[in-house]
């Protein structure tokens, strides 16, 4: 029951290259084979009357109402389940067919409430079309029999009703749970008159498997299934395309408004990230835009321990820049520096570096990519020439083997793992390679081949021993190496990982996992057809983390998997613009399109359009910057859209960084833990306030457009204009348009790209530029961006950060579906039902040991620091290992983890500290 | 930012560099600390070596020291 989304076809599109032609009510069309009747007559515009059809959904024949008539065949098929044929002469309104038709929708309103005046979907209910569509006019068995009239409404959910009394059966919400979302947690209960839908085994939908992405209401006909917030508000009048704001999928979404009023969020079909689908987060936890801890007004202080005070743009805006000015003065140019977010535009992130590289004159400029996905762009571009993932998401759906490591998609990427999970009951193989039992190893449906539960901190010796099998069992694709690689330092590679000491039964006793699992693994990835590999934070967060990156790009290479659809190496990036925000120039060391400031001509192409020099050396990454105020260089700091204070490694180093500035200026929507330490606050605009453009995962660059006047008066992009023109450096966007305009002027891999492109094409991935003008889904298809691949050794060696006696346990963190990262935004939604708190996830064997119950308060320590939190006692974490999230404030589990970061990138080894954990005597987080 | 610290962070690097051998790699390491570590950090640890307080430097981040471009800072 969405009418103002895309026109609905009916069923899903035929992929056949072969035509057939047939007549529909007199028109000949021509149309692929294999393409249902329903769906022809569609394209040809006539509209066939139906219920239980959906064009994203398979066709399903049991609503009776798109009956057709076909010249020779006998009887009057179902539309929507039979193929056309060459030759068909098809009718669609005969008056048999009316009369079928007529009689199938009397049987349907027989059983249906007539409250159409006051029904939420009123105006946007297919039945209400349909009984339009077939002329109905009068329901010849009353209302008086057996009906379901008074079926109880499940209102459990906080985002959807389910009213039952509404239900006419026609299963689309449990296909789209089974084909779309691939949950599988509706289903239809009972048989004939008692058929009713039911939520796992019949419990409600808050209790049941249901983890609430939307597909089910959107696929909806009536009132069933409908946003509470169409319940309360009613239908929205207006519609406008935009992107996602939570994780790296970058989901197209139509805002459907009612004023400036959001009604609800519907995934767009024709998004190419997405395909119409949706989770729990970006299809309804969009409500902390409009959350009454909102701050908006600028807010100043002297000291950090004073009361806010409310204050103007103007002279919040003065403060930061005579504060700026005047440290720079007393400290030096590089006393000062900022960091961008991936959580807002490109456009954003792009004027931010640059006000810090044009206007306060250095390169202490970094992004929150540093505690992510830096090692990414560090070992891709050692390795293929390029700082991201080689593919789109719709390579997955050619995967014939899907390598996922140190990843988590069902919670982390949840749209993207519905493409993947879909793939994979297709019959793709998978490997799991991940200290934890993830959902994907076994559910409905799927059971990966194997699953590597490594020891954290272990990843570059299980990388190796995968290299190994392929190198010493003759694996290799040879002749792909031999074209696309470069020769010399494959061989130097290959005679590394053949030593004896990288098989997998030598390093068995380092990583637990059992030789001959490795063997399988990699033998099934090297010789199962397209093999694609997924990663996150599980390979980056660790002190080998850009090894671990170059150490998978060397297996894609090796076994050939790199350069066409089905294939590649997929960094599942966190934040909805991570890419982009990297992309834009954030990182210290290099221009945007990331070019290193030391090299003169990309400093010229910058200078000249900027009209100042530009410093050549690198500037300060986060971690150092810290250390930097805490050594008294550095003392201003400009933070957009971060909250360090919750989420960078070792807290109290942290704030000690913090509270060491003389000026730390907080530009965000809430006044966030690092907001405790600042001297200037400025109310940001979240992404339905503004224009601009995200890049997600695949390097799929997405309009994001303004739903609502930013709430505080200036979009964020606005703000960084006038602290620029404050510090003295006027700028002249009238538009984020003309921000992408000098993006392309600037940065090769974006010369083709303009807001009328994006708006003509829906999105596209970079690189897009003359050679290839509609961009670029696959990379490294004709040869390696950097010329030949380069295979790069990678010895394992242990972090610095090892279990004792004294810390027995390995602690590593991850991510759930309803929270997003540090929960700013997610915790100010009803998503917290699903999760109030952080749970610390402990073994069996390890909490019997420790005399700790399920749900008991625990303290964990490590040598950092400690916290508390209710343990979960759960055989998904090995004997060894816990685990935990890091959605809530008051876990403080970064009070835990240490500063030991990559080599490469300094991105924190989030994902191994050691710990130990005892049942709780009630202390608070404290210092260990 | 404390020695300690910087030693660590340079035997990380130079770590991963080993493998290229000795001629190769503190040049490796160095092409990095030039590209990576802000000049302070570096200039930190030029410093450190030529105090002494570079405690457990390894060998090969020590050559590369020594092959870093001064720092103007």
């Amino acid at each position: 029951m969405n009418a103002m989304l895309d026109r609905d076809f009916g069923t899903p599109p035929s992929t056949s290259e072969t035509t057939v032609a047939v007549e529909i009510d007199g028109l000949r069309i021509e149309v692929p084979t294999g393409t249902s009747v329903m769906r022809a007559a569609a394209e040809a515009g006539i509209s066939i009357p139906k219920l239980c059809a959906t064009d994203t959904l398979e066709a399903f024949g049991s609503c009776r109402l798109c009956l057709v008539e076909i010249d020779g065949r006998a009887g009057t098929p179902a539309s929507c389940t039979t193929p056309v044929a060459e030759g068909m002469r098809i009718h669609t309104q005969t008056s048999k067919l009316k009369s079928l038709r007529r009689g199938v929708m009397e049987l349907y309103i027989s059983d249906h409430p007539l409250d159409c005046l006051t029904c939420s979907a009123n105006g946007d209910c297919e039945l209400q079309d349909m009984a339009g569509a077939v002329g109905l006019r009068e329901v010849r068995y009353g209302f008086d029999g057996a009906n379901h009239l008074s079926a109880p409404k499940d209102e459990s959910n906080p985002y959807f009703t389910f009213d039952a009394s509404k239900c006419i059966v026609c299963s689309r919400c449990v296909r789209a749970c089974d084909e779309v979302q691939g949950t599988l947690a509706l289903t239809v209960a009972g048989r004939g008159f008692e058929s009713k839908i039911a939520a796992s085994a019949d419990e409600s939908f808050l209790d049941s498997e249901c983890v609430s992405c939307g597909a089910c209401v959107k696929a909806c006909p009536t009132a069933t299934l409908t946003e509470k917030t169409v319940i309360e508000i009613g239908q929205p009048e207006r519609t406008v395309l935009t992107t996602c704001a939570y994780c790296g999928v970058g989901c197209s979404f139509k805002a459907q408004v009612r004023g400036t009023e959001v009604v609800r969020m519907v995934p767009h079909d024709d998004g190419k990230a997405n395909r119409g689908h949706s989770c729990v987060k970006g299809r309804f936890a969009w409500g902390y835009a409009t959350h009454p801890d909102r701050v908006l007004t600028p807010l100043v202080r002297e000291r950090i321990d004073q009361p806010w005070r409310e204050a103007s743009w103007d002279e919040a805006v003065g403060r930061i820049a005579s504060e700026f000015r005047r440290i720079q003065q007393q400290y030096g140019k590089d006393s000062v520096g900022a960091v961008t977010s991936s959580r807002c535009t490109n456009e954003e992130t792009f004027l931010v570096q640059k006000m810090v590289r044009a206007v306060f004159g250095n390169n202490n400029v970094d992004t929150c990519a540093r505690v992510c996905h830096s090692p990414t762009g560090y070992g891709l571009k050692q390795t293929f020439g390029t700082s991201a993932g080689t593919q789109d998401f719709d390579s997955v759906m050619q995967a014939d083997v899907i390598v996922v490591i140190g990843a988590n998609p069902t919670d982390g990427h949840p749209v993207f793992a519905s493409r993947m999970k879909r793939r994979l009951r297709q019959g793709a193989k998978l490997i799991v390679i991940d200290p934890r039992r993830i959902d994907l190893v076994r559910t409905p449906h799927i059971e990966a081949s194997q699953h590597l539960q490594l020891r954290p901190g272990t990843n570059v010796a299980i990388i190796n021993a995968l290299a190994h099998v392929i190198v010493t069992e003759g694996l290799v694709n040879e002749a792909f190496v031999r074209e696309r690689c470069d020769l010399p330092e494959f061989s130097t590679w290959a005679q590394f990982v053949a030593e004896a000491r990288n098989s997998p039964e030598a390093t068995e006793s380092i990583t637990g996992v059992p030789a001959a699992t490795v063997r399988a693994a990699a033998r099934l990835y090297a010789t199962g057809g397209n093999g694609a590999i997924y990663y996150g934070l599980g390979v980056t967060e660790h002190s080998q983390g850009t090894t671990m990156v170059m150490g998978i790009a060397n297996l894609a290479m090796a076994t050939g998997n790199i350069g066409r659809p089905g294939v590649g190496v997929n960094p599942l990036r966190g934040q909805n613009n991570v890419q982009g925000s990297c992309d834009m120039g954030s990182f210290p060391h290099e221009f945007a399109g990331y070019r290193h400031v030391s090299d003169e001509a990309t400093r010229e192409l910058f200078e000249d359009i900027w009209g100042v020099p530009l410093a050549s050396e690198p500037g300060l990454r986060i971690p150092n910057m810290f250390d930097a105020a805490l050594d008294g260089s550095f003392k201003g700091l400009f933070i957009q859209g971060e909250d360090f204070a919750q989420s960078d490694p070792d807290t109290q180093h942290v704030v000690a960084g913090l509270s060491a500035m003389e000026c730390v200026v907080v530009h965000d929507l809430f006044l966030n833990e690092t907001a405790k330490y600042a001297h200037v606050f400025l109310p940001g605009a979240s992404f339905l306030e503004k224009d601009g453009t995200f890049t997600n995962a695949e390097r799929r660059i997405s309009r994001v457009r303004k739903v609502m006047p930013p709430r505080a008066g200036l979009a964020d992009w606005q703000a960084v204009m006038a602290v620029c023109q404050a510090l003295g450096y006027p700028m002249q966007y009238a538009h984020p348009s003309q921000i992408m305009d000098e993006i392309a002027r600037t940065t090769p891999s974006f010369t083709g790209v303009s807001y009328a492109k994006l708006d003509e094409l829906g999105s596209i991935q970079w690189p897009c530029n003359d050679k290839a003008p509609t961009g670029t889904p696959v990379m490294h298809s004709a040869g390696f961006v950097r010329g030949k691949g380069r295979f790069i050794v990678t010895e394992y060696v242990p972090t610095e950060e090892r279990s004792t006696s004294r810390f027995p346990l390995l602690l590593t963190t991850g991510r759930i579906l309803s929270q997003y990262n540090v929960g700013t935004q997610t915790r100010r939604t009803a998503n917290s039902q699903w999760h109030a708190q952080d749970l610390l996830e402990i073994h069996p064997h390890d909490a019997e040991q420790r005399g700790i119950r399920d749900g008991d308060r625990v303290r964990v320590a490590s040598r950092t620091g400690a916290t508390e939190l209710q343990a979960e006692i759960t055989d998904r974490v090995a004997p060894g290992v816990v685990y935990t999230t890091f959605h809530h404030p008051d876990t403080h589990i970064n009070v835990v983890t240490t500063d030991f970061s990559d080599w490469a990138t300094n991105c924190p080894e989030y994902k191994v500290t050691a710990v130990q954990v005892l049942p709780s005597n009630g202390t608070a987080a404290a210092r260990s | 930012m404390n020695s300690q610290k910087l030693v660590r962070m340079a035997n990380q690097i130079a770590t991963f560099f080993a493998h290229e051998g000795a001629e190769k790699a503190p040049l490796s390491v160095a092409d990095h600390l030039q590209k990576f570590w802000e000049p302070r950090m570096r200039a930190q640890l030029l410093a450190a070596v030529a105090n002494g307080e570079a405690e457990g430097l390894h060998p090969l981040a020590r050559a590369a020291v020594v092959a870093l471009e001064p720092v103007e800072h």
